[in-house]
This record gives structure tokens, C-alpha cells and sequence, in this order.
């Protein structure tokens, strides 16, 4: 069944103007490759090329972006970062790969063999299904499903059950410990990463990327663009949205489970090799996927900024944004410290959960001022802004307040 | 406001991703294989051999073979040879010089009592830290031609410490010419004097006490 | 039709199986996990494609977080010791309650017309979905929402009293 949606085999064309050559191009190639098969197989290699298309090409991704992160922190580092492998360190990805790849394969005696076998298989194995449902572009989505934010959750929201097993199999004090954190991370930010796109799903009354995508279309004023984050609310919802999925893929302000200054490496300790490498290929994925749903929810999937710019292909536009965001995630880990778990569950729920419920508000006010026009226009405009504003500053000033030091109870 | 620090942060950061692309002066590291740091002059690693000519290194070593090195050495990484016959050294006198001079660096602690205790000013530290080899036995013990180094490397590496023991060189030697002319007896071999202590800067304020400057 | 069905019903009832044999708590917790993801997989195979997200998303993500809290919290060795009951009233209770709710669950089955056809059931659309939970069964999803709501204030009020007693600072 699954097959059968994705493979519906001539999905192109679907009313917009836009029918390049270079637009067609990527489903030209799967349906020219899949007709040289007999037609009760075309559907399984057009998925196996989707799949394998998807694998390769942020399998690549993830080779350049180690990279392109080590070259950037060191440069907010004021050094030059890695040089010498290649011209301008540039093979240098290839040289990581090889180091992993004959390194020793250490599994501790008194580990859970299975599960410190089974947990980076797992993690890797959820943080690829994430990509089955994103829009890389006009008629580029690997699977099109009614129920694709619901999907893209379930299987991201799977990815810390592995940690966990990492953790616990390892059958080592800082592993558990990054279990245990991961897992209060995870409650803790699921919520506030699920409130933020409720008003995306309420306005735009669906629950599939490409509706999403497709509510996000036309221009405002003739040149903006009717992105999400170009609303009050919705730049409100793209915060925390931003916040809570750095959470969830374990990135820097919030990389508790893996705090190398004081966990060793958290629920990596205890591996090594390949299986490291598979870890650190998950977390990666992890943040690409959120980083591709960020889009679609917030900025407007594959469409052009502008509207003179349509003519390139939407998944170039898809690939700019998504670089653009993952390296504005590099810069938030090149910049922030991390936090200690009780701000970081503070922060969740004293903080992101409450403006996430308040932003609900907001969306819900301006989806039923959307009739107001002319001076009305502009009323409607200065409320939002205020509803989003105001319980930012007010929430805000409860959440510095309380610098005080830490009190130990137990200690 | 809230998030106020954050922005600022983020301020600071995009400062030093932009600026250190065009700004080559902000880039705080060295390319350390092709460009080395100029170590500090009291930095000291393995005794050297100082020899007053570097184009003839073996004839014109300061060393005597007089052996208090090898007695001293704590950790006994010094191995000497005397020789049978005599050879003039730099101040032209004939003395007694090493035949074997082998120093175990895979022993050798870098102690500077070798240093201390030659009267000789023969034996000084170097500063070398580059000595990982492939062979563990044979390379890391350095003969007296791997440990001879001229006067000119030591005013490199030391150089306020290298002025210093010329000073007293020179002083040493002139005392025993003047020494030489009130016997008023003139010996008709007397070695010409290598030109590097000549040449070398002469502090003002050079000091009369012995002993090398502690580091 | 009925091998993939096969497929997951094996997968779903062999975990679970296996759990209740296991002496290691987190395997089974783990197991328990697996047959949660066999569920859903049903729901999937049926059509259910919401549903089937929906127990992805709140027993494979979110429940067995609770579970395994639960179990690292509360256990100070990895290996159970024994299996056996304390006491036979305690296995008593035990069947009592499963029984029970076996009970319960068979009635249920037993009761709810069945309607067996080789016709596969039209896909629902989510939209229809939620416009039919908010329509027809406002009630019923008001009452879980309260339900819910006063259950998460209790255990907060539980967990508050401890700092409160104590004079901790929070």
C-alpha cells in the first residue's frame, strides 16, 4: 500500500505554471529508469530510487556538513578549522569516514550485547524514516500521506527510545545518566515542539505536507510571501519551534545526553567505530529532517522567496533554505553554552509551553479577524503583535528571575 | 528583555566567522608544521654539544672529555671517551677531547646538571621537542656529531645566557694571555682564535660571577 | 490479505509474550514497546492510518518513556531476582484483575457487531476525522480532555506537597 501511494507514477503537471525541464527532471529520471523494468516492478524501483536517491544524496549532505561545522566553529573560534586533508580540507570527511570505518568495534563485557548492537541500527534506521514524508519539492515528496506531520513525529519522536537503549545497554554510569537525561528531555520537549505547529495545522485545516505547503502560496502585497513566518504568531511559533527541535535532536544549548565536559560522551562512551559513526549520522539526519519540516511549516516549503525567482527549481529553493537553517544551527552551537538540565526543563515548561498555549490564541484571533481590511488591517496587525509580544516579556521576566544558585536537596 | 544576551552572542560570533575571512590577523593559531613559535628563551629540552665553528663541528668542540657530565648525569644517559691524544681547543691550550660523546634521549630527564657542572661552558640545553622516530633504540641515542652544535645556534636559542658565557670566555682568555706575556716566554704554536666569540654581542653589563644564569 | 496479517499478529503477540517471561525489566519494557509498534501496524494494515500514528506517537514515544522512567526509577538491579509472588494472595489479586479485564475486553469484542466482508474500508480522510470528533463526539473527547486534565493536576498536586513539606526551595 505504501508503494502504491508513493509510486502514483505521473504526479507532475499538478496545475502550477511552473513545468521546466529542470523541475521535471528529478521524476523524469525515476520514471525513465523504472520503465526499462517490466510494469508490475516499476513501482518497487521508483521507491527503491526514491529511497535510495534520499540516502545518498543527505548521506552527502551529512559528509559535507561535519565539514562545513568544523570549518565554521572554527572560525567563530578565530582558527581556521580543518586544512590538511585535501585542498582546503576538503576530503577531509572521506578521511573521517575511513577512520571509522577500521577503527576497533569495543563492546564492554558486561553490556547488553543486543541492545548496544540494535540502538544505533534503530536510531539511524527512525531518523532516515523522517524523510519519507518531506516535501524536497514541487512533486518531490517520497511518500504522500493524509496524516504526514503525525508521521514525521511518531517516527522522529521513536529516535530516543534508541538513545535509551544506547544508554542503558552500555552498562555504564555516564550512559544511564545520558539516558535518563535524554528521556527527561524528551518529555519535556515534545510538547512544546508538537503546540507550535497546532496553529500551522489549525489554520491551514490540514495535516499533510503538501497541504501545508500549498496554504503557504501567493504573495502578500505582491512580493512577500505568504509564509507562516511572516505572521506575528507564526515567527512567534518558528521560535520555539526552532528551540524545542534543537532539543529534540540533541544540538548544542540543549546536547545534555551527550555533555562531553561532564558525561565523557554520554550514551556514546561505550561505543566506538562504525557504530559511533551511525550515532553521529543519526543526530545529523535528525536535525536535517527537523530542519526540512521547519521549512514546509514555516517557510513555505519549495516556493521562491519572490516572485520573479520562480523559474529556478523549487528544489533548489528547498536545498537554500535548508542550508540556511542548518547553518544557523551550526552558529547557535558555535555561540551558546549549554544548559544545565533543571533550566532546560524550566525552560520547556515554564517558558515554551505556556507561549505555545497563548500563541494557539493568537493564531486562533487571527484566523477569525481574517475578513478585517484597510485601517481594520492594521488594528489586526497590532494585536497580534502585542499577544505575542507581551506574554514573551512577561514570561520572560519570570524566567530571568530566578538566578538564583541551585539548592542540592539530596546532596 | 529576555533573549536580549542571546542576540548579542549571536552578535559576537557572526563577528568572528566574518571577520577572520578577511581579517588574517584575527586568526589566533599557527600552521604549526610550516610555521613553529618562537619558544621562549628559558624553554630547554636535551643537552647539545657546543662547538665554536660550525664548518668544522668535531675540531673545534669546547668539550674537554673531562667526564663530570657523565658522573653527574642522574639518570646516567651519558656515555664519554676520552682520547689518548691532545688537540688544541679553543683557546688554544691542548687539551684532552671526546672520542665517543653518546647522550640517551630516551633517558635523559632534560635536568640541566650537565650543564651546571661543566667548567668548560661546553654542554648547554637546547630546544628541541621534535624528536618522536620510528626506531626506538638506535635513534634516539645521539652521537657527539648529532650533538654538536655551533656557538651561532646557541646565541639563537639563548641568546642574553649565550652573550653572557661569551663574555666570560673572552674574559677567561684574555687573562691568560695577559698571564702568558708576564712569563714573557712566547710559545711558537699558538692556534689561531676562532673568529665566533669575536663577533659575537658583547653585553655592557657582563657579568664577572661564574656559573650560567639560572633559567 | 491474511499473511500480513499473520506478520503482525506475530509480531504484536510475540513480544508481548516474551515480555511476560522475561526476568529482565527493561527487556521486557522494551518488548512491551515492540508489541505497541505491532499495534499500530495493525492499525496501519486496516486503514487506520491516523490511529496508527497516533500509537506511534503517544505509546512508542511518549508512554514508554514513562515506563522506562518508571522502571530506571524504581529498580536497583538490572536482573529481577524472583519471579515468584510474595504471597498467594497476591497471585490471587493478580488473576482476579487480569481476569477482569480479560472479561471485560472478550465482552466487548464479543458484543460489538462484527462486520466481516472482503471489502476493504474506504480510507478516512483526517479532516473528516476531526470534524467528526468534534461534532458527534464532543462529549465523549470533552470529558477524556477533563479526565485527563484532572489526572495531570493531581499529579502535579502530589509532587508539590514534597517541596512544600520540606520548606525546599523548588
Amino acid at each position: 500500500m505504501i508503494g502504491a501511494t508513493s509510486f502514483s507514477p505521473l504526479l507532475l503537471a499538478a496545475g502550477a505554471g511552473a513545468d521546466s525541464f529542470l523541475e521535471r527532471l528529478p521524476l523524469v529520471i525515476r520514471d525513465t529508469v523504472a520503465g526499462v523494468f517490466p510494469a508490475p516492478l516499476q513501482w518497487l524501483v521508483g521507491s527503491t530510487l526514491s529511497i535510495v536517491a534520499i540516502v545518498a544524496i543527505f548521506g552527502g549532505i551529512f559528509a559535507g556538513l561535519t565539514l562545513v561545522e568544523r570549518k565554521m566553529l572554527g572560525r567563530i573560534q578565530n582558527r581556521p578549522g580543518p586544512n590538511r586533508t585535501g585542498p582546503m580540507g576538503l576530503l577531509q570527511p572521506i578521511a573521517d569516514g575511513i577512520k571509522a570505518l577500521t577503527k576497533e568495534d569495543i563492546v564492554p563485557r558486561s553490556a547488553d550485547h543486543l541492545l548496544h548492537y540494535l540502538a544505533p541500527v534503530a536510531l539511524l534506521a527512525f531518523s532516515i524514516l523522517t524523510f519519507a514524508v518531506i516535501p524536497f519539492g514541487r512533486n518531490l515528496v517520497p511518500l504522500e500521506l493524509d496524516a504526514a506531520v503525525l508521521y514525521f513525529f511518531a517516527a522522529g519522536a521513536a529516535s530516543e527510545l534508541a538513545i535509551f537503549m544506547a544508554g542503558w545497554a552500555s552498562r555504564n554510569k555516564f550512559s544511564l545518566l545520558a539516558a535518563m537525561r535524554a528521556l527527561a528531555q524528551l518529555i519535556s520537549y515534545e510538547l512544546p515542539l508538537l503546540l507550535s505547529f497546532v496553529p500551522i495545522i489549525m489554520l491551514a485545516g490540514t495535516l499533510s505536507m503538501t497541504g501545508i505547503i500549498d496554504a503557504q502560496a501567493g504573495w502578500q502585497l505582491g512580493f512577500i510571501p505568504r509564509w507562516y513566518i511572516f505572521t506575528p504568531w507564526g515567527f512567534a511559533a518558528f521560535v520555539i519551534f526552532l528551540i524545542a527541535a534543537l532539543a529534540e535532536s540533541n544540538r548544542s544549548p540543549f546536547d545534555l545526553p551527550e555533555a562531553e565536559s561532564e558525561l565523557i560522551a554520554g550514551h556514546l562512551t561505550e561505543y566506538s567505530g562504525f557504530k559511533y559513526a551511525l550515532f553521529f549520522m543519526a543526530e545529523y539526519f535528525g536535525m536535517i529532517a527537523l530542519s526540512g519540516m521547519a521549512i514546509t511549516l514555516f517557510l513555505g516549503g519549495w516556493r521562491a522567496p519572490l516572485p520573479f525567482l520562480e523559474f529556478i527549481p523549487s528544489y533548489a529553493w528547498f536545498g537554500a533554505k535548508l542550508l540556511v537553517l542548518l547553518l544557523f544551527f551550526i552558529w547557535i552551537r558555535g555561540t551558546f553554552p549549554r544548559l544545565r538540565i533543571d533550566q532546560l526543563t524550566r525552560l520547556a515548561w515554564k517558558f515554551l509551553v505556556p507561549l505555545a498555549l497563548v500563541n494557539l490564541g493568537t493564531a486562533a484571533f487571527w484566523s477569525l479577524t481574517s475578513g478585517w481590511s484597510g485601517a481594520l488591517q492594521l488594528v489586526r496587525w497590532a494585536l497580534t503583535i502585542a499577544m505575542v509580544i507581551g506574554p514573551f516579556v512577561l514570561l520572560g521576566r519570570g524566567l530571568s528571575g530566578t538566578h538564583r544558585p541551585r539548592t542540592y536537596r539530596y546532596a | 528583555m529576555l533573549g536580549s544576551g542571546l542576540l548579542q552572542g549571536l552578535k559576537v560570533t557572526a563577528k568572528n566567522l566574518v571577520g577572520s575571512f578577511h581579517d588574517p590577523e584575527r586568526l589566533t593559531t599557527l600552521e604549526y608544521p610550516e610555521q613553529k613559535a618562537k619558544l621562549p628563551e628559558n624553554y630547554r629540552n636535551f643537552p647539545f654539544l657546543v662547538s665554536e665553528n660550525a664548518t668544522d663541528p668535531m675540531g673545534t668542540l669546547r668539550c674537554v672529555g673531562c667526564q663530570i657530565c657523565e658522573k653527574e648525569c642522574p639518570p646516567q644517559c651519558i656515555y664519554i671517551e676520552k682520547s689518548k691524544d691532545k688537540k688544541p681547543d679553543a683557546t688554544g691550550k691542548m687539551q684532552v677531547y671526546p672520542v665517543v660523546f653518546d647522550i640517551d634521549t630516551s633517558v635523559c630527564m632534560s635536568c640541566q646538571i650537565c650543564v651546571e657542572v661543566c667548567p668548560f661552558e661546553a654542554i648547554k640545553m637546547d630546544q628541541v621537542f621534535e624528536i618522536a622516530t620510528k626506531d626506538r633504540f638506535t635513534a634516539l641515542l645521539l652521537d657527539r656529531n648529532q650533538l654538536a652544535k655551533p656557538n651561532s645556534y646557541y646565541h639563537e636559542i639563548h641568546p642574553t645566557e649565550a652573550a653572557e658565557v661569551d663574555a666570560r670566555l673572552l674574559a677567561e682568555r684574555k687573562a691568560a694571555e695577559e698571564k702568558a706575556k708576564a712569563a714573557a716566554t712566547p710559545k711558537p704554536a699558538v692556534a689561531p682564535t676562532p673568529s665566533p666569540t669575536a663577533t659575537a654581542p658583547k653585553p655592557p653589563e657582563a657579568p664577572a660571577a661564574g656559573g650560567t644564569p639560572a633559567p | 490479505m491474511t499473511i500480513p496479517f499473520l506478520i503482525i499478529a506475530f509480531v504484536t503477540l510475540v513480544p508481548a509474550a516474551v515480555a511476560m517471561a522475561l526476568r529482565n525489566l527493561i527487556h521486557s519494557s522494551l518488548l512491551l514497546i515492540a508489541s505497541w509498534a505491532g499495534i499500530a501496524a495493525f492499525y496501519f494494515w486496516a486503514g487506520a492510518e491516523f490511529v496508527a500514528f497516533a500509537q506511534v506517537l503517544v505509546y512508542v514515544g511518549a508512554v514508554s518513556m514513562i515506563v522506562l522512567f518508571a522502571v530506571l526509577l524504581t529498580r536497583h538491579t538490572r536482573i529481577d531476582a524472583g519471579l515468584a509472588p510474595d504471597s498467594i494472595g497476591r497471585a490471587l489479586a493478580g488473576l482476579l484483575a487480569g481476569g477482569a479485564v480479560f472479561g471485560v475486553l472478550l465482552g466487548a469484542v464479543l458484543s460489538t457487531p462484527l462486520r466481516v466482508g472482503a471489502k476493504a474500508a474506504a480510507q478516512v480522510p483526517v479532516k473528516r476525522l476531526g470534524l467528526e470528533l468534534m461534532n458527534h463526539h464532543t462529549i465523549a473527547l470533552l470529558a477524556i480532555g477533563i479526565l485527563l486534565t484532572v489526572s495531570l493536576l493531581g499529579a502535579v498536586v502530589l509532587a508539590a506537597t514534597d517541596s512544600k513539606g520540606k520548606g525546599a526551595t523548588p
